[in-house]
């Protein structure tokens, strides 16, 4: 477990405004994920842990900065990395599984197609090697009939069968690493299970690194190893989840757990995050951005 | 949630939409009849068009009182056969229909998917561009335009391509920065392609649809285009029978033989009528918003 395959060690990202630097949109943002390790990414909406996958990928949106600090992934610093190199990481060695799979996919391409590209570019396989291989990743995440669903269109399958096609795709190229960004959200409550086990028996057979981006610390409690919590783009906690459970340092990860719905408890007992941790949290960011900006 | 996964492939269920829609079948038509007397003008009219009888000027349509048996439609003020005519112009029509069409389809949307997606510099450029060609009046442009390369099939062609590009551009432009805003496009990028191939084999395939229907509609406006350059003189040279230049000729014997110019103008609607009614028809089965 030595080995790592992501650092991001005193990230910095801002909301940029012509020549002006505004407010932080990640504050001294550290993580490590190691070799073959599923990490917990966790935080309300907001809190920046799409910003933290966007930032990895090279996909932030362009009024965003990333001013200081680095992203080392398999030895290499994707902060500031030239277009024609990402292109050759992205697919290859990280990949994504991204949030919404009603949309991910190309609405006006067959499905065999969209899963081919990846393995034909990095791979530099031909149709029909890439079209087997297709064939074979469909059957490890238990799609039947793999064969016609080469052949469909996006629309033509239900939501759990895109997203199943995108894991797939996600572990065509056997990456180090897989950014999942919130994969289930956007799924039914049942489906969503389904979702999670296959993406940890998938984790299990190629040994990937995976950063889970996710707002659900129960998920989080069953698949992960280790865990950040993150609010106002800063760490509040940060270690192995085992520990974390049972026991939270921070007040704000408490507080977490004690929104987490849990079948053994009625539906009353949940707590909202309580104001004042989340003003406290806050009032540390503003903090901390008058502090780079008498800094700069 | 997603509807149920359907059984049959997509492209027989496009075919039964497409056959299911009265405007496609209609306008299909119409261009199919276009087709056939194009290709085989010579054969459905076997009187040579461009053979002048002066005994036989201005002869009335078949059911009129005082026809020639054989002149179907009639003849103009040289004898000429007003059928033949109209047959054989409709491959000047045609031909001028589906490669303006083509060419300005290509170059609006090539302009318009670079000024979309690359957005900057490009797209000021080919904006401001857009801007300018469009607030020239088209007609008058075209004229000056074949009045500069002189008369010919090619100079009412370039003409066509040269003004109605913008016509693809800007829609393709606005459906462009909407695409590259989607999803599909970000997971291009994390799997590693580049600018070009996201542009071209990513989005392309999603704009389709709609060029498809540009084109059906701008195949009515090069027919359009040409009638009004033949009618002022400025497309072919009179010794190839095209309906704008029937149209003028018989605007001169208006008075006396109303089959001469009424003929043509007929064509020239029909012709319109069913490629816009193609294209009204295709954006319905093809565009992709109301595809899901």
């Amino acid at each position: 477990m030595s080995n790592t395959v992501l650092t991001i060690a005193n990230l910095h990202a801002e909301l940029r405004a012509g020549r002006k630097t505004g407010p932080g949109i990640l504050r001294n943002v550290s993580l490590t994920v190691h070799q073959g390790e599923m990490h917990g990414l966790v935080g309300e909406s907001g809190a920046g842990k799409s910003m933290i996958a966007r930032a990895i990928l090279g996909i932030l949106p362009r009024s965003i900065l990333i001013s200081d600090g680095s992203i080392d992934c398999l030895g290499r610093q994707m902060v500031g990395l030239a277009d024609s190199d990402r292109r050759k990481i992205l697919g290859r060695d990280i990949s994504l599984i991204p949030q919404d799979p009603l949309t991910a996919l190309n609405p006006a391409r067959r499905i065999g197609a969209q899963m081919t590209d990846v393995m034909r570019l990095h791979l530099g396989w031909s149709r029909a090697r890439a079209h087997d291989a297709a064939l074979a990743l469909l059957n490890e995440v238990h799609i039947r009939d793999a064969e016609a669903v080469l052949r469909r269109y996006p629309h033509e399958l239900s939501g759990g069968m895109r997203q199943r096609v995108l894991i797939a795709t996600a572990f065509a190229c056997e990456p180090k690493l897989i950014i999942a960004d919130e994969p289930t959200t956007a799924l039914d409550v049942t489906v969503q299970k389904q979702i999670l086990r296959l993406l940890r028996e998938m984790q299990n057979r190629h040994g990937t690194a995976i950063l889970l981006v996710t707002h659900d610390l129960g998920v989080v409690a069953k698949m992960c190893r280790s865990l950040s919590v993150i609010h106002s783009g800063m760490i509040v906690e940060q270690g192995e989840v085992s520990d974390i459970v049972t026991r939270p340092e921070h007040a704000f990860t408490r507080a977490l757990f004690a929104a987490t719905p849990r079948y053994d408890r009625p539906a009353d007992a949940l707590s909202p995050v309580p104001g004042e941790v989340v003003r406290e949290l806050e009032e540390k960011a503003a903090t901390f951005d008058r502090a780079r900006a008498g800094l700069s | 949630m997603a509807e149920p996964a359907q059984q049959h492939r997509l492209s027989a269920g496009l075919a039964r939409r497409l056959m299911g829609d009265w405007r496609v079948v209609v306008g299909g038509s119409i261009f199919a009849v276009l087709a056939i007397l194009a290709i085989g003008a010579s054969l459905i009219a076997a009187i040579d068009p461009l053979e002048q009888d002066l005994l036989l000027e201005l002869l009335p349509p078949a059911w009129v009182d005082g026809a020639e048996p054989g002149m179907l439609l009639g003849t103009d003020s040289l004898g000429r056969d007003v059928f033949s005519r109209l047959v054989h112009g409709s491959r000047i029509a045609l031909a001028v229909a589906v490669v303006a069409g083509v060419l300005t389809a290509t170059l609006g949307t090539v302009l318009g998917l670079v000024a979309g997606y690359f957005g900057g510099l490009a797209d000021s450029v080919i904006s401001r561009l857009v801007d300018i060609w469009t607030s020239f009046p088209p007609v008058l442009l075209a004229i000056i335009l074949v009045a500069l390369l002189g008369t010919g099939l090619h100079s009412v062609i370039i003409a066509i391509v040269v003004i109605d590009w913008t016509r693809f551009c800007r829609v393709v432009r606005a459906e462009v920065m909407q695409q590259r805003r989607m999803d599909y496009v970000d997971s291009a990028v994390t799997i590693g392609l580049g600018r070009i191939a996201i542009l071209f084999r990513e989005i392309l395939p999603n704009i389709l649809p709609l060029v498809i229907v540009l084109l059906t509609l701008e195949m009515g406006i090069a027919v359009i285009v040409e009638a009004i350059l033949s009618f002022v003189g400025l497309s072919l040279s009179s010794d190839t029978p095209t309906w704008g230049g029937m149209i003028a000729e018989g605007r001169q014997v208006i008075h006396q033989a109303w089959w001469v110019m009424s003929f043509p103008l007929l064509m020239v609607v029909v012709t319109v009528l069913g490629f816009n009614l193609l294209g009204d028809g295709l954006r319905a089965t093809l565009d992709p918003t109301l595809r899901r």
